[in-house]
């Protein structure tokens, strides 16, 4: 069963790393998103501070957004889907090792990003370190849930436009409790409550989300 | 026992359920007008003046029976998809798309009727409140449950899919609510809360019980009518369809 998984993070880490232009145009989706919000609202440290949680959360969902299209889209094209229904191991498996090269792909280089975005904000030491860790600890659940819709949506009319409007609703807890995180530690409540329940729907999310991503990509194989 | 059980899968069929869900539509709608009538009149005749809100609390009477419904709804929709996914009934799916748009319509006049309560008593149409948010992501989940039903053309993998993203949605929806309710108040405190009336008179609560079930016998009778339509035009290549358009002309 391990050997299985990796097998399949090991391949679309290689597919990845050979069309490393997609994983650079989200990355760079999200630094653009990020640098607008200065320009927009103005350039004042005292209010940048109390906005940067929230919309580095909010460009980090729509820059996994952006990368979730291809997460089965390719597979299906060229039959490989496929093939993984029909193989011994259970889809589910195969769904999990392709959510945990995605999150490798599309959401640990936003965590790594964030930091480096928030000092533009003004942020101080505290809340760089709590806004890395949240989106460590949040991005997981992103690609999680995210593939519940990429599934869903795969091969359908207009599925790009229908996936966003299918998974940020159900984005919301993740980024309500990854921007509070950042926003408790800004105010001196501390980040614990809002890190341990963003942990818990991060597994939640990645324990769980494998079967219905299994059960979708099933009825669109049909 | 087992009678019983014949008889609850004989309506599981659409040939079967067509004209049932026909002969009971009158009758639901012949309680949501009654209900309706009573209830308004305890609602606009009997019910006192709030102490604290004057008149304007009378909106309470399509507010509080049209959020119940969105909710409850939901849950209608998302048991006959859980009901379609695992049996395979063609029944169950029609059902749940057929919910969908009335539970939309009452999630969307929740918030409409909520912003015109507001606006005089709180002196805002909209407020970030844990209530508000909840119910405008419970519209978004209907609006994602429609929208992904209506880009599939295939209604058997349409049924299917939709019944996942409810089931998912449903899992979602006492996180989406209880997390909403700890953002709220870790972040501006308990500034507004949904007005209540302090002390709610026994005329109030009657008249509010009985439009809730006004709208709760309109939502069985439109759906109803709805799931008539949706099995006539899924079903359009079948004997039975054509047998009955032939009665028809």
């Amino acid at each position: 069963m391990l050997i299985s998984i990796r097998a399949v993070i090991g391949r679309d880490l290689r597919l990845a790393m050979r069309r490393q232009a997609d994983i650079l145009a989200a990355m760079f989706f999200f630094i653009i998103v990020v640098s607008l919000f200065p320009l927009g609202v103005g350039p004042e440290p005292e209010q940048l501070r109390k906005l940067a949680p929230g919309v580095l959360w909010v460009a980090a969902l729509l820059a996994t957004m952006l990368s979730l299209p291809r997460l089965f889209a390719d597979d299906h094209r060229d039959g490989t889907l496929e093939q993984m229904a029909l193989a011994p191991q259970p889809l589910g498996l195969m769904v999990l090792g392709k959510l945990i090269a995605h999150w490798l792909v599309a959401g640990l280089p936003l965590v790594l990003l964030a930091p480096v975005l928030g000092i533009q904000f003004d942020l101080s030491g505290d809340g760089l370190a709590v806004l890395t860790l949240s989106l460590l600890i949040g991005t997981p659940a992103l690609s999680g849930i995210g593939a519940i819709g990429a599934a869903l949506t795969l091969g359908v009319r207009g599925g790009g436009v229908l996936l966003s409007v299918l998974v940020l609703p159900l984005y919301i807890p993740v980024l309500i409790f990854g921007a509070g995180a950042v926003d408790a530690t800004l105010t001196g409540l501390g980040p614990q409550a809002h890190l341990s329940l963003l942990g818990a729907m991060a597994l939640g999310g990645v324990f769980f989300a494998p079967w219905p991503t299994a059960a979708a990509l099933r009825v669109a194989l049909e | 026992m087992t009678n019983r059980v014949i008889n609850w899968f004989r309506y599981a069929s659409p040939q079967t359920f067509y004209p049932l869900a026909g002969k009971l539509i009158p009758c639901f709608w012949t309680l949501a007008g009654i209900f309706a009538v009573v209830g308004l009149g305890i609602g606009f005749l009997l019910a006192p003046t709030d102490a604290q809100q004057g008149e304007g609390y009378r909106i309470i009477f399509l507010h509080v029976p049209a959020s119940w419904m969105s909710m409850f709804i939901y849950l209608v929709m998302a048991f006959w998809a859980a009901i379609g996914l695992a049996f395979h009934t063609r029944l169950s799916g029609m059902m749940a798309s057929a919910l969908a748009p009335t539970g939309a319509l009452f999630a969307f006049l929740s918030l409409w009727t909520g912003a015109l309560w507001g606006k005089p008593m709180w002196g805002t149409w909209w407020v970030w409140d844990a209530r508000l948010t909840s119910e405008l992501i419970l519209l978004f989940l209907y609006i994602g449950f429609i929208a992904l039903q209506a880009a599939i053309d295939d209604p058997r993998r349409a049924d299917r899919a939709g019944a996942i993203l409810a089931l998912v949605g449903v899992v979602n929806v006492p996180i989406i609510y209880f997390s909403v309710k700890w953002w709220n108040t870790l972040h501006q405190g308990a500034s507004v809360s949904l007005g209540k009336a302090p002390s709610m008179a026994a005329q109030m609560l009657w008249g509010m019980l009985f439009c809730a079930l006004a709208c709760w016998m309109y939502s069985i009778a439109i759906a109803l009518m709805r799931v008539r339509n949706i099995m006539l035009e899924r079903e359009r290549h079948t004997e039975w369809v054509r047998a009955l358009l032939a009665q028809a002309e």
